[in-house]
């Protein structure tokens, strides 16, 4: 590890968000735009804070900052590395067309409870960065319980009888979740007396295999309820009934990669790719995803549900995420880890989409989507980009990451992975193109107008934004914001050399 | 003056009960702000006693000048200062709260009210502060009995209740004073550092392990520890809300602290290990108590009794974190001795504002509160967080040390319990949580006709008298979190056992 810089900036960007949060809670529906305002201007400044960290960490420097002393050996404390970093860019770049988009959502539906709404996106937003930026599990576990808590008012925002009770279904999923995890932390932390993450694990040469073992199921069975990891991903279509710009952020980009963070943080910093090869439990761990890639894949065929098919769809990219770390090669965990920021312009693009056509037309099946490409050629124009990504089609970003999981199930000499990152792609094709045709190819349905009448700009154009950015980062995958080498950072720092 | 600083911490509140009557006499409006006068006097010197310990270990204060072991001893370590700052500061809080309910539950008995409430804090302020056995029962006492008087002015049930504690509250006391005379009978002394000193040597009279015993058993009584609990949820549903947010926090709290006095200080903590088995007893007991607290609490409808059986879990908590006998878990244990009393006071303040208001108990009374007492039931929602262990309130924080002790006991029934029980608590508060915010389910799914209905329920919150406590309490629990770290570095770990 390179030269550490102490700076309050990591602070910064987690408290802008939760005071804007506030903010928001104050200022209450009286004062709409004023409460916009918050929220824009918040995004706008965790931007500018987060990508000011970009140039120091790609200098090789990580930037610590200490809130507080726990126990011996841990601390709550902020530490940006490469990958903690990556997810924090993502996360907040992805906020501001976010802001436009759900200002645009909600006040086209009219939706109530406005200001709830606001408030608990600014705090899922302030605790997704604090987990990206956590320098240890704890302060990681604590942000990622907040996230947990601040993401159920969304759930059930619309306080009918499926929300509610996707709202306890979510609850129930991850606050259980939650438990195991402290329950893991705990035992890591009697065992090496540390909790600081390592570039390459730390965990190794203590505890026998078997509590070893043990741990990394319980690490991967509590992350991966946010991640939507079989069997504990039933959660995430059902809490579909959120608004969809909270689908778009929240379970394509900040909880749910979350978890998928999460998961990369236990496996590539905590136990380290030299003792899971020692354990020998790699290949189950990517067993297991690789089963959700297919079975989430099978799946999201069988959903008429617009949301439904993208949450299937959002459960088997996850995987592959966790698939490509899990492969432990170094490719495969370049194109994991790139797919994280690749996947969320790629996924948010496609929940903007669902969510202009059910604001302009109210139609949420795909079924009832027949002709209306004519009528909204914007938002179809960005939907089959993505989808295209999301494919593996160049020149859209989605292909770069699947290149690399490619290569480096290759490199691991299991070929029976690349078969399954191949049919994963043909799967997103078969479940995606469905869409593309009927709204382009089939016969208009009666209520479809006759001329472009698109939802309202303040949502059509975020999504063309991050539709264009989807081809940007596929041609030019270090353009704006260095993804690309940040990624390679990642994997250095893990894989040293 | 600062040398008798301790001496004020209990002369203070105790004068002032005896002159409170003398007051309300005449002038019952002046009963309130003389009772709050007389209690910031222990809350300042229970602050400086404990800045005094930080800064320069602990220290003793001989009562009249007679030296120990003869005369009584006050002992101010780190947990008795820790503990004599929640005291004070609990009971300042709770008399400052407790106007609407005085009006509202017992009208015209403010002089009874205030001097029971100041006699029972001159008693938990004595068990904690003194360093002589003997001088602990009269204080027990003291609380006990002006305890019994505050319930029993409550509602229907409360003289019932009241009497099943005294019953019940008596053997508990009496089985300590027992404890006392068999020490006393092998030693001839009373004083707990002097016994300390002479008890290792007696470890295996069976005079000692007897008066041991009666120790254990009198202390679970007083804290409610299953199955000795069954005076706990009648007695604490049924008295007057201000009582219920005094006595509930700090009573079972501080038999937990006579618990650990007893265990640690006045025996070495190798004798409940290796010559008694109590730590294994007390764990298994305290496993129980968690399940049946929480099982029990999942039971009711009525919000109050709820939160008593949920102190019943929490009890468990603690006892586990003492069963387990290691540094984490001890830290643990009185980590949340502290935070539990400030989230059952919290929980109690709000019921109190709740009831104020003319809403029922029961959880379908939460209809719409969120729009009718914002501040309430924001404040409701953090400390409900807090209970279920949601960070960064302090649950989370003494959760985690629990985790960590019995983790290190490597006792993985107990790991689970934790974790289980604060599962249960999340869907005991969550429930309400539900209840409160969101729109009724049969009204139908018709979310946009919402912004007609929200401008028909008025706002109503609670008065500011009890409000601000209630908000203090709330921002004490988020701040104590976070500064858990902070509290243990100064003064917990001070007060575990060096051998740990």
């Amino acid at each position: 590890m390179g030269e550490v810089i102490y700076s309050a900036k990591p602070l910064w960007a987690v408290l802008v968000s939760m005071i804007a949060a506030f903010l928001i809670l104050l200022t209450g529906e009286k004062a709409r735009n004023l409460r916009e305002g918050w929220t824009i201007l918040a995004a706008l400044i965790k931007f500018v804070i987060v990508f000011s960290l970009i140039e120091p960490v790609l200098a090789g420097k990580t930037i610590e900052y200490t809130l507080i002393n726990l126990l011996p050996g841990v601390a709550l404390q902020f530490r940006v590395d490469a990958f903690g970093l990556l997810f924090g860019v993502v996360a907040a770049t992805l906020w501001i067309p976010t802001s436009f988009y759900s200002i645009g959502y909600v006040r086209t539906l009219n939706e109530h409870g406005q200001s709830r709404y606001f408030f608990s996106f600014a705090m899922c937003l302030s605790s997704a960065i604090g987990v990206a930026f956590a320098g240890n599990l704890l302060t990681l576990l604590i942000f990622y319980e907040i996230l947990t808590i601040a993401t159920w008012p969304l759930v059930i925002h619309h306080e009918d009888e499926s929300a509610i009770m996707g709202g306890r279904k979510y609850l129930i999923y991850t606050l259980t979740a939650g438990c195991t995890l402290l329950l893991a932390i705990g035992i890591t932390y009697s065992l090496a007396g540390t909790l600081d993450f390592t570039g390459g694990g730390f965990l190794a040469g203590h505890g026998t295999p078997g509590l070893l073992i043990l741990l990394l199921v319980m690490f991967i069975a509590g992350f991966g309820v946010k991640a939507g990891i079989m069997p504990f991903h039933e959660w995430l279509p059902s809490a579909m009934v959120a608004p969809t710009p909270v689908s778009a952020l929240l379970h394509a980009v900040a909880v749910v990669k979350a978890g998928v963070f999460g998961c990369v943080r236990v496996i590539l910093f905590v136990f380290g790719p030299e003792l899971l090869h020692q354990l020998g439990v790699w290949t189950i761990l990517a067993g297991v995803v690789a089963f959700t890639v297919v079975v989430a894949g099978l799946l999201a065929l069988g959903q008429d549900h617009l949301k439904r098919r993208l949450a299937f769809s959002t459960i088997n990219n996850l995987a592959l995420i966790i698939l490509g770390v899990s492969l432990l090669s170094k490719n495969a965990m370049t194109g994991g880890i790139l797919h994280i920021a690749n996947h969320a312009f790629m996924k948010i693009t496609l929940f903007f989409c669902a969510g202009a056509i059910y604001a302009k037309t109210h139609k949420d099946h795909v079924s009832q989507l027949d002709g209306l490409g004519r009528q909204m050629p914007f938002t179809f124009a960005a939907f089959t980009i993505a989808a295209m990504g999301l494919s593996g089609i160049p020149p859209v970003n989605g292909f770069i990451s699947k290149w690399f999981l490619c290569l480096g199930a290759v490199e691991t000499h299991q070929i029976i992975f690349l078969f399954v990152i191949l049919t994963s792609a043909m799967l997103d094709v078969a479940f995606f193109f469905p869409i593309i045709y009927n709204g382009y190819f089939k016969k208009p349905l009666p209520d479809v107008a006759a001329k472009i009448d698109e939802a309202p700009m303040i949502m059509v154009i975020p999504l063309c934004l991050t539709a264009l950015f989807s081809i940007v980062f596929g041609i030019m995958p270090n353009a704006f914001l260095n993804f690309f080498n940040i990624v390679r950072l990642a994997v250095t720092n893990v894989l040293g050399g | 003056m600062s040398d008798q600083l301790p001496a004020f911490i209990i002369i203070a509140p105790l004068l002032g009960a005896f002159l409170t009557p003398v007051i309300g006499w005449r002038y019952r409006h002046l009963c309130r702000p003389w009772a709050l006068m007389i209690l910031a006097v222990p809350l300042y010197a229970a602050g400086g006693a404990l800045l005094q310990v930080i800064e320069s270990g602990p220290f003793g204060y001989n009562l009249g000048g007679w030296a120990p072991p003869w005369g009584i001893e006050y002992r101010i370590d780190h947990l008795s200062g820790l503990m004599l700052v929640l005291i004070a500061a609990i009971g300042l809080l709770a008399a400052i709260s407790a106007k609407p309910g005085i009006t509202m539950d017992i009208r015209g008995k403010e002089a009874n009210f205030y001097t029971l409430l100041l006699l029972q804090i001159t008693g938990l302020l004595g068990i904690v502060i003194t360093g002589d056995l003997f001088n602990i029962f009269v204080f027990l006492e003291i609380s006990s009995l002006s305890g019994y008087g505050l319930i029993a002015h409550g509602e229907d049930g409360a003289p019932m209740a009241t009497f099943n504690y005294i019953i019940i509250g008596t053997i508990g006391a009496s089985f300590y004073l027992l404890g006392v005379g068999y020490l006393y009978m092998a030693t001839g002394s009373l004083n707990i550092a002097d016994l300390a000193t002479i008890l290792p040597n007696l470890y295996h009279s069976k005079v000692i392990l007897v008066g041991f015993a009666f120790f254990t058993t009198g202390v679970a009584i007083k804290m409610g520890l299953f199955p000795l609990h069954t005076w706990m949820p009648d007695a604490y549903t049924t008295a007057p809300n201000p009582v219920s947010a005094l006595i509930a926090p700090l009573m079972t709290k501080v038999a937990a602290y006579l618990m650990i006095r007893i265990m640690f200080t006045l025996f070495q903590p190798d004798f409940a290990i290796s010559v008694v088995p109590v730590a294994t007893i007390l764990g298994w007991m305290s496993v129980v108590a968690i399940i049946v607290g929480g099982i029990k609490a999942l039971a009711q409808t009525d919000i109050k009794r709820m939160v008593t059986y949920i102190m019943i879990a929490e009890v468990g908590y603690i006892v586990m974190g003492i069963s387990v006998m290691n540094r984490p878990g001890l830290t643990g244990a009185i980590l949340h001795i502290v935070n539990d009393a400030c989230m059952i006071f919290c929980l109690f303040l709000i019921i109190g504002a709740i009831s104020y208001k003319g809403h029922g108990r029961e959880i379908y009374h939460f209809q719409n509160l969120n729009k009718k007492m914002p501040w309430t039931m924001a404040a409701f929602v953090i400390t409900a967080l807090s209970m279920c262990g949601i960070p960064p309130a302090c649950g989370f924080f003494s959760k985690w040390y629990l985790i960590l002790g019995t983790i290190a006991a490597k006792q993985w029934v107990f790991a689970i319990t934790l974790l289980a029980s604060s599962l249960i608590n999340a869907i005991l508060f969550f429930r309400i949580i539900e209840k409160a915010y969101l729109a009724p389910l049969d009204s139908g799914a018709h979310s946009h006709d919402h912004d007609h209905e929200e401008e028909i329920i008025a706002r109503d919150e609670a008065p500011a008298s009890l409000l601000i406590p209630i908000l203090i309490t709330t921002a004490i629990i988020i701040i104590l979190g976070p500064f858990s770290g902070k509290i243990i570095d100064l003064v917990i770990q001070h007060a575990v056992p060096a051998t740990f």
